[in-house]
Formats: C-alpha cells, structure tokens, sequence
C-alpha cells in the first residue's frame, strides 16, 4: 500500500488540491493513519513527475494547486482495485523479530525470560483491543470508520492468540529438551507445563 | 458506599489435602472498585472460577482477605452472607443454575422476592431484566424448553434484575452467538456506566476488551503484565532497536502499512 494509491483513487472522483485530499483520506479511513500535509504535496509532485496527475490550472494566482488524474493516473487507479494487495513480503514486525530473538539470545550466558516478555505484551496488546472496542461502540452507522476499526481489532485480536502460542511452545520446548531448559522459559512444575500447553485448545 | 466493590487481599484456596492438594489460588490481590469492569482471562484451570466463587461469598478463602461493599466475607456468619449475596451481587454461572421448576420470569423474580420486594413489582423488574437480554417474549417458557443460549440470557437476566453493585459473570457469553454476546456485553457495560463493579471470566480476548482493564491468572497467580519482572526486557532492550517499523518509503509513510 502506499499514499500515492490513495490519492490516485481519490481523485478518480474529483480533481483536489493537496489539502483537501489529505481531509479526504483521514476522514474516511477515520484519521487511523494521520497523513501529514507536506507527505501528501510530496506524493503529489511525484505523480505530477510520473504523468499520472496534472495540474488543473486556475486564474486565481493563490489558490492552491488543485490535481486531475491523467489518463495513465485513471489506468493505474483502476488496476490497484484490480490487483489484491501484496502480502508475499510482510513489513518487518518489532514483536515478531524480538520474540524471535528472546528465544534464542543469552544475555551474561542467562536466558531471556520469555513468558514475562509475552504477559507485559499481552498487557498492552489488550489495552489496545480495550480501546478499539470503545471507538467501536461509539462508531455508530460510520460504515469505511467501522471497518477499519474492524481491521484493527482483527489484528490485535489475532496477536493475543499468537502470543499465547508463543507461550504454549516455548513452555513445551523446555519440557521437551529439558537439558536445555533454560532457553526462555522459567523451569516449569510439570502442571504448570501441562496446564499452559493445553491451553490453546481450552481458549479457542 | 464504599467505592471499592471488591476487594480480595493474599486470597489463597486450597482444595483437598495431602498429595491430591491443589492451589487453586494463590496469593491473589484484586480490587475492583464501582464504576470499574474488569476482565479475567487465564486457561481452563487456572483459578477463574474459583476467584469469582470466593468474590461471590460462595466459597471460603483458605487464607487471605475478601471484602465486598467494605464488609469481610470470610468473617460474615452465613445469614449474613446469604444477605449480601442477594442485596449486593449478581452472579452468572457458568453452567447458568436456573431452577427448572420455575418460569425464566419466576427464575429471574427469585432473588427480588427472597429479599422481600412485592410479587408484582418483581414481576416488572424481571420484565425490564429479561427485556435487556432480548428474552421479552419468553418469560412463561421453562428451562427445559430453552436451548442453550437462551437459558443463558435467562441467567443474565437473574444476575442484572435489581440494583446490584457487584456483577460478577463466568464466561456469560459462552453459549451464545456472537450478536447475542455482545448484547450481552452491552448490558453489563450500561449497569457498569452506572455505577456497578463488573468481575467478567472469559476466554475470549475481544469480550475481555469491554473491560475497562484484563488481569490474567496462571496457576492460581494473577498477573497483571505490570507485576513481571522488568529485567529481561531492559536486557533485551538493545536487540529490540534493531528491529524498525517498515515506514521508510517516502511514499509509505503511513505508519504499519505494508507495501
Ligand atoms: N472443589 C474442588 N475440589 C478439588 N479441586 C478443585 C475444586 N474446584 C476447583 N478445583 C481445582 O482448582 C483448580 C482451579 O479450578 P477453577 O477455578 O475451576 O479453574 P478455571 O475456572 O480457571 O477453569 C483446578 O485445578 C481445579 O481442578
Ligand atoms: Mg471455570
């Protein structure tokens, strides 16, 4: 995804000016991803450079530049409806790259204590879900906001699960190869071990 | 009134004894205070149910403290206690415990009348309650001709009815769809805005986000995430800098888009 998409299929309806397009995509994407002023004039003079929108003209020398989209913009806005997102190279995710590394990494030959890595995670990741909830609630009939926000708490909802996996594994791994034991995870009591492996089927 | 509702202190419940002991609690401190609706997650067998039974005076701490609306339950002698579980909690079971031998109205009119309040305004009270769940039509049905979900608005329903302060619900929305769940959810939250203290048990993360906070028990511990350990992540501090948002695109600047 990228902003020139955005402003491409905005001003598919109408011809707009930096400002206004920039109010146009926050309102209806619910201002979740702020887009500052001088990103969107930015965006703009390179689709203006790349032929995919032109300048309108305007005899009032003050007024700000207001865009159209250029045959090629037209083509281009059509064919991102027409492509599914690429999802084939996931942006790089801090959470996924520092569990990763917390179950490998020995910090003075110690390992890193895992499980409260993940219960601090889970504490702000629920804090987050909490929060979504209530935009939710107060959404009302905004149909684009609510399915935002709806994105939004898929998304966390689904790292909560990955974190309780996380756990799940690393507690099954250091029961597993108990000579290793350290890596990650506070010896578990053997009930501990099994209650938290079993959890995954109780959650869901 | 007391603002907090709730308060457990070094709470600790053992069952059994010997080699089959279990700690089903161990040292757990949690306050709840009116206004507040706090969420309970933990897997099956952690302590959930019987944190809410000890909070519901329906079971006994084996060492440790817990006050409901500033009284000690521990200490209360059993009329006492039968008092203020009628006067002051609403409890949703998990397996919801409607009497089959009475309508959904008389089962949600039981807790009125044992504190003495007039058949006919209990019948409306128990009217306005089972009208919250979506159940107004129901109220002559028995038990036994409910399916699962309906008996367990019915028992929502009971533990609403009234002006109590202490809700406390063990995974209410277990047998319901997630419309009618959320309905659900939606009640507790509106008698909460008013002035109830909420206890919700649940294993699902987005019902849990109705609270205002989620604590979660392992093991008969509650851990809260600000009760941890701080040293790994200040130890881990420095790799995690190496890992960034992918907001480098001048075009991306989007935060957490992908590309
Ligand atoms: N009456 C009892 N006698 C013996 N053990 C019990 C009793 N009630 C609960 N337990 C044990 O205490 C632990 C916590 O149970 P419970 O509070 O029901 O957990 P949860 O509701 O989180 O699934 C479990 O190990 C359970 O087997
Ligand atoms: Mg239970």
């Amino acid at each position: 995804m990228s902003v020139r998409h955005a402003l491409l299929v905005l001003l598919s309806e109408r011809p707009m000016h930096g400002y206004q397009l920039r109010q146009e995509f926050e309102r209806r994407t619910g201002g979740t991803w702020p887009l500052n002023i001088g990103q969107a004039y930015s965006t703009l003079s390179r689709l203006e450079r790349d032929g995919l929108v032109a300048p309108v003209g305007s005899d009032d020398p003050d007024a700000p530049e207001t865009y159209r989209l250029t045959d090629d913009g037209t083509e281009q806005a059509r064919s991102w409806w027409d492509t599914p997102v690429d999802r084939g190279t996931p942006a790089r995710d801090e959470l996924a790259i520092k569990l990763a590394l917390a179950v490998t990494v020995r910090v003075d030959g110690k390992p890193v204590d895992v499980p409260a890595i993940v219960q601090r995670q889970r504490t702000a990741t629920m804090t987050v879900l909490r929060d979504l909830t209530r935009l939710k609630r107060e959404a009302g009939d905004d149909l684009a906001w609510s399915l935002v926000l709806d994105s939004l708490v898929f998304a966390a909802e689904a790292e909560i699960r990955w974190l309780d996996h996380v756990e799940a594994s690393v507690v099954r791994a250091a029961r597993q190869h108990p000579e290793r034991a350290e890596q990650g995870a506070p010896a578990p009591s053997s009930a501990t071990a099994r209650k938290t492996a079993d959890r995954k089927g109780a959650t869901r | 009134m007391s603002a907090v509702a709730l308060k457990l202190t070094g709470v600790t419940r053992v069952h059994g004894k010997g080699a089959g002991e279990v700690h089903a609690l161990r040292g757990v401190d949690l306050e709840v205070r009116r206004g507040e609706m706090v969420a309970v997650m933990g897997p099956s067998g952690s302590g959930k149910s019987t944190l809410l039974h000890l909070a519901g005076g329906l079971d006994t701490a084996t060492s440790g403290r817990v006050e409901v609306a500033g009284r000690d339950v521990g200490s209360a002698g059993a009329r006492e206690r039968a008092a203020l579980r009628r006067k002051h909690i609403g409890y949703v079971f998990q397996d919801f415990n409607l009497v089959p031998a009475l309508t959904a109205r008389e089962n949600v009119m039981v807790p009125l009348e044992l504190d003495g309040m007039p058949a006919r305004r209990a019948r409306e009270h128990a009217r306005v309650a089972l009208a919250e769940v979506g159940m107004e039509d129901m109220g002559a049905r028995f038990p036994d001709d409910m399916s699962g979900g309906q008996a367990q608005r019915v028992a929502i329903a009971r533990a609403l009815v009234g002006t109590r302060g202490l809700l406390l619900a063990d995974e209410p929305t277990g047998a319901l769809d997630s419309v009618t769940g959320e309905a659900v959810l939606r009640v507790l939250r509106a008698r909460v805005e008013a002035g109830a203290a909420g206890v919700l048990v649940t294993h699902d993360a987005r019902h849990a986000a109705w609270a205002d906070r989620t604590v979660f028990l392992r093991d008969g511990l509650l851990v809260d995430g600000t009760t941890a350990a701080p040293s790994a992540e200040s130890l881990l501090a420095g790799a995690a800098a190496t890992g960034g948002h992918a907001a480098d695109d001048p075009d991306d600047g989007v935060a957490g888009a992908g590309r």
